[in-house]
């Protein structure tokens, strides 16, 4: 059965303040499926997050959502069922694990669905649960990224973005937040996104990856072929564009 | 008994300043310096319905609110476009801009002169002349503000404007027009620095532009970083140590002769102490 194209950047160049990162960048995520981009320093990785959500400077090339041409604003882009999960987790430290997540759930005006939304995201992330009325200033690093990816669930989303979201934590915390993706996008056929630098264990929950470099889309390939190649490697050390 | 009643009133102006400059400073994080601005605008604006166009107090209080508000729409909308450092720089512009109308429009505002002879305010027939009646009037004004202050904290109004604090650009995700909410917590703000500007007007009884200088801006931020920033009791504690503090300093039993002086060096050695080790202020839950 073939899967509805959800968002699609086509042709993109893009940056900020008249500087070009992306150079003719084309990517495209499917409903329900897991997509990873990935790459080194200075790729354009969260740029292409950046640019789905509106948040850069467009030269030329289309963003398309549900094979539409659209004009991407942030707040509109929240109101299509796009979540965005920025680099660095950024809860709002001295408001409570709570506040946090009705802050996620701005575009749902329902109080009582609001509160729903709460305790389901809280059933995905029990350790959020126990926490729910502290200051998430108290939180580890991991439970403030669990927070982030859980706020980022509060719209309840056609697709996540996540910026990287295992930046700083420890290999078994790592684990732990890819389960939670992956279950996040089985439990409700939910896209993800996830800009991650070099991390092979990512390959683990995604379909397909895109590896960037200086700006460019060099390898587009299922996780399986790119896990079992050195394709990757071969980006970090700049010798791939060499021995292609 | 009048002179503590005189500091009364002056505490009780102060601390609906400091309450409404701790929505936009404290819990919003935008360093506001144009407050003066807000507080002049409404003390003028009453006294002028008031003395040359013959308004009753509460009505001329209730139409110089409106005023001070709209002028926080426009000055507002010019600051949605600054942040940080710019935030501070571009109202402290707009302070010494209203300075500049309030001692140049002689027309309106009688320049360098002021205005002299602001009625007392009088409510369904009972004036309120200085001493008690002033401070009991004084007092429900705080308490009314204090009362929209922490309503507007409390809610998810105030929620958001916390969430702009720590960090604008992650609440922009989620697809909140922060602009809008920092302009609207600005203008509450301002109308509420209007409303001391009148209680302050009808009580002194007159006004001058020096009344409402940009030094006032500052003092006004140290009311609230004093006080404790993000925190309504702090901006009371804030206010009443504001006033009383040089006046308790009267009685240390310095020569008259240098009295004045150090009374003012040794508020500022404390505001650089409590800088030094308690930068969110006394009774603050957040640091600039």
């Amino acid at each position: 059965m073939n899967k509805e194209i959800l968002l699609q950047l086509k042709g993109m160049n893009a940056g900020y303040g008249g500087l070009r990162i992306l150079h003719d960048v084309n990517i495209q995520v499917d409903e329900g499926e897991v997509v990873a981009i990935m790459g080194p320093n200075g790729a354009g990785k969260s740029t292409v997050l950046k640019t789905f959500f509106g948040m850069t400077e467009i030269q030329s090339g289309s963003v398309k959502w549900r094979d539409k041409k659209i004009d991407p604003v942030p707040h509109e882009v929240v109101r299509m069922g796009v979540s965005y999960v920025p680099q660095g987790r950024r809860v709002f430290r001295y408001l409570t694990v709570e506040e946090n997540l009705e802050i996620g759930a701005y575009v749902v005006k329902d109080k009582k669905e609001v509160r729903r939304r709460i305790e389901e995201v809280m059933d995905i992330f029990p350790d959020l649960k126990a926490k729910r009325k502290e200051k998430s200033v108290n939180l580890s690093g991991g439970q403030q990224q669990m927070l982030a990816i859980a706020r980022g669930l509060m719209t309840d989303p056609h697709i996540l973005l996540l910026d990287e979201p295992t930046l700083g934590l420890s290999p078994k915390l790592v684990k732990t937040v890819f389960a939670k993706i992956k279950e996040i996008n089985e439990r409700r056929n939910m896209a993800v996104v996830i800009v991650e630098h070099n991390l092979k264990s990512l390959l683990g929950i995604v379909d397909r990856a895109y590896v960037l470099d200086h700006g460019k889309v060099v390898i587009e390939d299922t996780a399986e072929s790119l896990a079992s190649s050195d394709a990757l490697e071969r980006v970090f050390l700049g010798t791939y564009n060499k021995r292609k | 008994m009048d002179y503590i009643m005189h500091l009364s009133v002056l505490v009780g102006v102060y601390a609906i300043l400091g309450l409404s400059l701790n929505l936009v400073v404290g819990y919003s994080g935008l360093l506001s310096l144009a407050h003066a601005a807000f507080y002049g605008v409404g003390a003028y604006g009453s006294a002028i319905l008031m003395k040359d166009f013959g308004f009753s107090f509460l009505s001329a209080v209730v139409l110089s609110v409106l005023i001070t508000m709209a002028v926080g729409v426009l000055i507002g909308l010019v600051l949605s476009k600054f942040d940080g450092d710019y935030y501070a720089l571009a109202s402290l512009g707009f302070s010494v801009i209203a300075f500049g109308v309030f001692l140049n429009w002689r027309d309106l505002t009688n320049g360098a002169f002021g205005i002299f002879g602001i009625p007392k305010p009088e409510i369904f027939g009972y004036k309120f002349l200085a001493g008690e009646p002033y401070a009991f009037l004084v007092l429900l004004a705080v308490i009314f503000t204090f009362l929209i202050c922490y309503f507007v904290v409390n809610s998810s109004f105030g929620r958001v404007l916390k969430a702009i604090r720590e960090d604008e650009k992650a609440l922009q995700v989620f697809g909140y027009k922060t602009t809008l909410y920092k302009l609207a917590v600005f203008v509450i703000s301002a109308g509420l620095a209007g409303f001391a500007g009148t209680l302050y007007g009808s009580y002194i009884s007159f006004i001058d532009p020096g009344g409402f200088d940009d030094l006032v801006s500052v003092n006004l931020i140290v009311v609230v970083i004093l006080g404790g920033l993000a925190s309504l009791n702090g901006s009371l504690l804030g206010a009443a140590f504001f006033v009383l503090l040089p006046e308790l300093l009267r009685f240390v039993g310095m020569p008259d002769s240098i009295t004045g002086q150090m009374r003012q060096m040794i508020y500022g050695l404390g505001l650089i102490a409590l800088m030094m080790y308690r930068p969110q202020g006394i009774l603050g839950k957040f640091r600039l």
